[in-house]
């Protein structure tokens, strides 16, 4: 992997990704955008190991768009353990989600989400809360320097 | 009080504070700011005690923009402290700083901020910032639903 990648994107419905990656390229928010189609296959992507164990804690996205339905791992299970390791705690996540259910949203509030947003059903809604989503968190928002977490870690704070 | 406080704008430099209102105002983002000058004041507000006695927990801001360095308690205390409170734990916390200092960046996501943005000197694209934290957490963003983590609190007690 030559470009480091800046969104991962965990949503297992394809014409959602698919919208959500046009949106973000269209306006040149990211461009290196790893789509994991479960919550297993996100894990192994920010635990850096089985298909990802090449890569490394201190190049993490900057910034995790999740679903909550997802196959093999929920949404809030990989929300729980992004946030129970001091090595990929501060990664800020975003819940993207149809799901209209007040409990979710304070399960994902209790569980330390950084935003929650509800899926407009209308395409043209839909690419504009990409949009904002992606003039906030890519351009505006400051991500955590890289290795900074796993060093502070390594010192032993 | 007949209108609910949508942000609480914790800044101590009355241009600062004035710019943020002035944005958010102009691009219908916010009518109803509570300025707090210090990091005390804040804190009063947001734990409803001292002059805001006559507050409540079930009607938090929406959003908190957090500057750091300010009189009597700093930022990153009151961020500590509405961490470690069940009632105010998942209010949407925003630092917005001039600091530069990367121990401020780490520290805040230790203790837990939602997103941090580093305040630009140039005024138009202070205008800018404050319009795009305003139109992702004011538009974008579902806030933690009014009274969920009060209720959800007295029930476990």
């Amino acid at each position: 992997m030559s470009h480091k990648v800046e969104i991962l994107l965990v949503e297992d419905g394809v014409e959602d990704a698919e919208l959500t990656i046009r949106a973000l390229r269209r306006y040149k928010l990211a461009n290196n955008i790893h789509v994991a189609e479960d919550g297993a296959d996100a894990l192994d992507f920010l635990f850096c190991r089985g298909a990802h164990e090449g890569r490394r804690f201190s190049h993490p996205p900057k910034l995790v768009l999740l679903d909550l339905k997802l196959p093999k791992i929920n949404g809030m299970e990989v929300l729980r353990s992004i946030r129970a390791d001091e090595r990929t705690k501060a990664i800020p996540v975003v819940v993207l989600t149809s799901s209209k259910e007040e409990r979710d949203l304070v399960t994902g509030y209790n569980l330390g989400v950084s935003a929650y947003v509800q899926k407009p059903v209308e395409f043209e809604q839909f690419s504009e809360a990409i949009r904002q989503i992606g003039m906030f968190w890519m351009l505006i928002n400051q991500a955590l320097p890289p290795g900074a977490f796993a060093a502070s870690n390594a010192y032993g704070d | 009080m007949s209108h609910d406080v949508e942000i609480l704008l914790v800044e101590d430099s009355p241009e600062d504070a004035e710019l943020t209102i002035r944005a958010l105002r102009r691009n219908k983002l916010a009518n109803e700011i509570h300025v707090a000058e210090d990091g005390a004041e804040a804190l009063d507000f947001l734990f409803c005690r001292g002059a805001h006695a006559d507050r409540e927990f079930s009607h938090a801001p929406r959003l908190v923009l957090l500057d750091l360095k300010l009189p009597k308690v700093s930022g990153l205390e009151v961020l500590r402290a509405l961490r470690a409170d069940e009632r105010t734990r998942a209010i949407p916390v925003v630092i917005l700083t001039s600091s530069k200092e990367e121990r401020d960046l780490i520290d805040g996501y230790k203790l837990g901020v939602n997103a941090y943005a580093q305040k630009p000197v140039d005024f138009e694209q202070f205008s800018e910032t404050v319009r795009q934290i305003g139109m992702f957490w004011m538009l974008i963003n579902q806030a933690p639903p009014p009274g969920a983590f009060v209720a959800s609190n007295a029930q476990r007690a």
